[in-house]
């Protein structure tokens, strides 16, 4: 008896569909988007502010819109979505053994968004927040 | 014994007389506390001879018997009845070529899987009068984790970038290439490496990390994965970065491996 098998394609652009799992995993691929964006948008910021005074303070006003305010509230959740995928993935990137245990892989995690906090303060401050 | 009455709709296809497969509904009373492979069976036994499927071991063990069970890659004699309401609906693995009904093909599997050489490689044969490779129990819950992989493939179901691009080499062969270069007793990181620092091996891995989510055995692949990424890019960096560095090696294992003096 020969052999007949079936192949059952895989959609190609839909198949993120079939499970909520996979539309979890591209909600994080699509942050990387925003990310993206906003370097993008330093880019500029870096263009505008060696064109002089007026240029820097036309970028400003211009960031002080209602688009520019809704950018940076998209931007910043999928930066912190992003960044919490990231740093969940490390405990199972990073596994760290003491004698025959494993460190419980929450404390890898947590430990990363404990430096991550303490940096964002340092960058408030330093940069005159507060 | 309380029973119930289990609606099955099974994928059939026969690859001697059909171009497609084709859903079919069974109707077969089952008891409460039996499993989605009890039910097949008990249809095979009084309903259908013709439906083919694989199992043996009934307890999770010889990993046979995996199929997505409405939709989600699972061992059906681990997916219990009384998990489901309604219509079951029972397909073969996904990715995999169906050869018949609920069976599919595994060759790409094994072929991959003998491509990351899953065993202990030395350089040299020790001779048996040199006693036993001893090994401390720290060194053994390194990779010990890794070594419970059944080989059910459901990982592999569950892998859309394997679906994608079937040149992946896959989460349960990769899984298991780092299970031995974790072995303190191994020498063949180098010859895995060849195979699992490229492109279609795990550089193909974007981290869906639905693997992980179906695996019976709690291996974990996805972490697997993602530390040999790491491994990988420092192996590459070591060789290419700096002065004087080799290129992967086993030396970089062995000194990770806390031999015992």
């Amino acid at each position: 008896m020969s052999r007949n098998p079936l192949i059952r394609e895989v959609p190609p652009t839909t198949w993120f569909f079939r499970h909520p799992r996979y539309v979890r995993y591209m909600a994080r691929e699509v942050t990387s988007l925003f990310v993206g964006a906003y370097c993008v948008l330093l880019v500029v910021a870096m263009q505008r502010l060696s064109a002089g005074p007026a240029a820097w303070q036309g970028f400003l006003d211009a960031l002080r819109g209602p688009a520019g305010i809704v950018f940076h509230l998209l931007a910043m959740a999928a930066a912190f979505y992003h960044a919490g995928t990231w740093f969940n993935a490390t405990q199972k990137a990073m596994p760290l053994q003491i004698g025959e245990e494993f460190v419980n892989g929450s404390y890898i995690s947590g430990a990363h968004y404990l430096v991550w906090a303490v940096l964002s303060v340092a960058v408030l401050f330093f940069t005159g927040v507060f | 014994m309380k029973e119930r009455l289990v609606q099955l709709e099974v994928l059939r296809y026969n690859p001697d007389t059909d171009t497609e497969a084709h859903f079919q509904r069974y109707e077969v009373m089952c008891q409460e506390e039996w499993v989605v492979l009890d039910a097949l069976n008990k249809v095979k036994e009084s309903i259908d001879p013709t439906l083919n499927y694989r199992w043996s071991c009934h307890m999770a063990v010889c990993g046979s018997c995996g199929m997505m069970i409405n939709g989600e890659p699972k061992l059906s004699c681990h997916a219990f009845l009384r998990s489901y309401e309604g219509v079951i609906r029972v397909e073969p693995l996904t990715h995999f070529p169906v050869e018949r009904d609920l069976v599919t093909a595994p060759d790409d599997f094994m072929e991959k899987l003998k491509r990351v050489k899953p065993y202990v490689i030395t350089k040299q044969k020790k001779p048996i009068e040199e006693g036993e490779y001893k090994q401390t129990p720290a060194q053994l819950m390194k990779f010990r984790q890794y070594s419970m992989c059944i080989n059910c493939m459901l990982c592999y179901a569950a892998c859309p970038e394997y679906g994608l691009t079937p040149h992946f080499v896959g989460p349960a062969a990769l899984t298991l290439a780092h299970r031995y270069n974790l072995d303190s007793r191994d020498e063949g990181r180098k010859e895995r490496m060849e195979v699992v620092a490229t492109r279609e091996g795990v550089w193909e891995c974007t981290f869906v990390g639905a693997c992980s989510e179906v695996c019976p055995a709690h291996v974990d692949p996805a972490s697997a994965l993602q530390q040999l990424k790491i491994v990988g890019s420092i192996d590459w960096i070591v060789e290419h970065l700096l002065p004087g560095g080799k290129s992967a090696g086993d030396t970089v294992s062995r000194k990770n491996a806390g031999d015992i003096p």
